[in-house]
């Protein structure tokens, strides 16, 4: 129920270290927008416009991975305004490809990068939202799909759990009628580890999936690794093929770094 | 000359092009196996010019590709990635679509529309399938009406196996090489040198009547009888796998708690893929949709798979939590418990989940090492 009854539920939609694709996706509902805004009140989205409704908000939406001091303080204050609060895609969810910087030494990067280094305060590791404060739904993605944003509005507006699968790409890649490119081709395709929601978008273009959705529900990566290896991945390429949009995700951290370390 | 059920005629390439125009003219939609996706896979066929003539499947744990062969055979293949479930049973169904009119909620649409197939040059292993499918969806006591639709519009042609891939475990499974019932028509091809011929055999009342419609066919001559029984059996001694189905159901289920299930678990995604390949596997997951306003909703069917945690969540949570524990449902399922339900197997030998999981895990395999353990820690009888 809104905190005001007679008034629209208020949606806040906040920015941390991310590059908006997320929060585009919101605006990108083009059609649904209307019917969106029609169910919600857009309280706080300084991407789409500058007026601010004073909190507190219904659904807090969360884009980007804390990567500051200021922004891990910043995130509580979010919290305590908000009813709910949703995480949109793989920064929010788990620190995004920004987190590759957590298996270096943040400093070195930093003295090579900026001129004036000792303006930068930034924290050694890119970490999900989940690891600062309670996330009531992560929705994942690197963009989230715009159809799975609309779902998890619609679903909390009506009182219902959202209908977004944990299970593996794979599902949805026999659906589409999709042939596996790691059978079919030997192609690398982390689709059998990875969190369906993508509709299989990857494999239908013939190209192994790069895992924009995280690790699926139990995602045996280990296996997966053990056979990659055993067709003869490099232990390199391995490292490199969980190093990525989510490589700060726990079970692809700790496959890359074993392999690190091996 | 008369056409009758159950016998067996003798086709030329010719004739087999002619059957595909009759069963067109028929109104059927005609679909056969085509090279498509690098694969060899099932779509709509104009001509038999579009079958995958002279090419054929190679089959290993987790791989899969296309092979010339030497010669110019029309139905050389083995099996493809998909199977024909997706005909019978689609991987998404439209149930309904309602409308709220005038407060009113009203249906707009319900389920999809069938369409008269005939499905040409499909495998014993996969008409066994559908075989399967049917004591699940029309024999019982509650049918699902779509799946009847299609049924009662469906033509099949299968053909039989004269050669086999690595993957290949029919003859255990009793549902191969060469079909023995539920088809309209049964194609075999016998390429002797430049001979190129094809015994056909009625199944059915509608399998005589389109025969019927090609002139100038005779019974088969005893040559042709004698190579196609030939080729059968060379088939049937060739298969790329095989396991014991003797006192299979109680050997699993008698080892339960093997630990086995365990060490399978160290190679197991839990993907989803050897349910999402299986031309028997029937799960399904019942999606409902509403739009933002409420006025519009939608239900779908969606394949489901016993490999994904939801499909075990009940109230106070997931029933089978360790990928050890679903592996363990599917194999028991298809081979143990599945006999108990539909009395058969939920398994045909066709092999795809050994080619299309993605890490090669192998059922005959993993049925065999069970085994295998089971009798090495028997205790052995001693005489006093």
């Amino acid at each position: 129920m809104p905190l005001h009854p007679n008034a629209k539920p208020k949606l806040a939609v906040w920015k941390f270290a991310s590059c908006d694709g997320c929060q585009l996706s919101l605006l990108d509902c083009e059609d649904d927008l209307l019917a969106i805004t029609d169910a919600i009140q857009i309280a706080y989205f300084p991407e789409a416009t500058r007026a601010v409704i004073k909190g507190p908000y219904e659904i807090s939406l969360v884009e980007g991975s804390i990567t500051t001091p200021h922004d891990a303080e910043r995130i509580h204050k979010i919290r305590r305004v908000s009813k709910v609060l949703i995480t949109i895609g793989a920064c929010a969810t788990s620190g995004g490809i920004q987190a590759l910087k957590n298996f270096k030494d943040v400093n070195k990067f930093i003295d090579i990068v900026y001129a004036n280094p000792q303006y930068i305060d930034s924290l050694q590791n890119s970490t999900g939202i989940a690891d600062h404060v309670k996330v009531d739904f992560e929705l994942r993605g690197c963009p989230i799909n715009k159809n799975a944003l609309v779902e998890v509005c619609n679903a909390y507006l009506n009182r219902r759990k959202p209908n977004i699968p944990t299970y593996s790409v794979c599902m949805e890649c026999k659906r589409r009628g999709n042939i596996c490119v790691m059978v079919r081709n030997g192609t690398t395709c982390l689709g059998p580890v990875t969190q369906a929601g993508c509709d299989a978008i990857c494999p239908a273009y013939n190209r192994g999936c790069y895992s924009c959705f995280g690790p699926s529900e139990d995602a045996n990566a280990k296996a997966f690794s053990i056979h990659l290896e055993e067709t003869g991945i490099s232990r390199e390429n391995l490292i490199r093929l969980y190093r990525g949009f989510n490589a700060n995700a726990e079970e692809f951290k700790n496959e890359s770094i074993f392999y690190e370390q091996k | 000359m008369k056409i009758e059920k159950n016998k067996k005629y003798l086709l030329s390439k010719e004739n087999i092009s002619s059957l595909v125009q009759i069963l067109q003219k028929q109104k059927f939609k005609t679909i056969a196996p085509v090279v498509k996706d690098e694969t060899i896979l099932y779509d709509e066929i104009q001509s038999i010019d579009e079958l995958p003539i002279g090419m054929t499947d190679v089959h290993k744990a987790g791989s899969y590709s296309l092979k010339k062969r030497k010669d110019k055979a029309l139905f050389g293949y083995n099996v493809g990635p998909q199977s024909c479930k997706k005909f019978l049973f689609p991987p998404k169904l439209t149930l309904l679509q309602t409308k709220k009119i005038d407060g009113k909620v009203t249906v707009i649409k319900s389920s999809d529309p069938v369409e008269k197939l005939a499905l040409i040059g499909i495998k014993p292993c996969e008409l066994s399938a559908i075989l399967v499918q049917d004591k699940i969806f029309i024999e019982g006591d509650y049918v699902d009406s779509y799946y009847k639709q299609q049924r009662d519009n469906l033509f099949i042609v299968t053909t039989n196996c004269t050669e086999t891939a690595y993957s290949c475990f029919c003859d255990s499974m009793k549902t191969g090489p060469e079909a023995t019932k539920g088809f309209d028509l049964a194609v075999t091809e016998l390429i002797d040198g430049k001979n190129h011929r094809f015994v056909i055999k009625t199944g059915s009342a509608a399998g005589v009547k389109v025969l019927s419609n090609i002139e100038g066919i005779a019974l088969a001559p005893d040559d042709a009888l004698a190579l196609e029984e030939a080729k059968i059996s060379s088939a049937k001694n060739k298969m790329g796998r095989s396991i014991s189905t003797e006192n299979l159901k109680e050997l699993l289920l008698d080892n339960l708690n093997h630990p086995y299930w365990a060490e399978i678990q160290e190679r197991c995604v839990s993907c989803g893929n050897c349910t999402m390949v299986c031309p028997t596997c029937f799960c399904s997951d019942i999606l409902d949709e509403t739009s933002l306003s409420g006025e519009d909703s939608k239900r779908t069917r969606l394949w489901d798979s016993c490999f994904s945690k939801d499909y075990s969540y009940i109230h106070g949570g997931v029933v089978r939590a360790s990928i050890k524990s679903r592996y363990r449902q599917w194999l028991t399922h298809k081979f143990a418990s599945w006999v108990d339900q539909f009395d058969t197997f939920g398994c045909v030998g066709c092999g795809r989940c050994i080619v299309w999981c993605p890490v090669g895990i192998d059922v005959t395999e993993e049925i065999n090492a069970i085994e295998q353990d089971v009798e090495k820690m028997k205790p052995v009888e001693v005489e006093a």
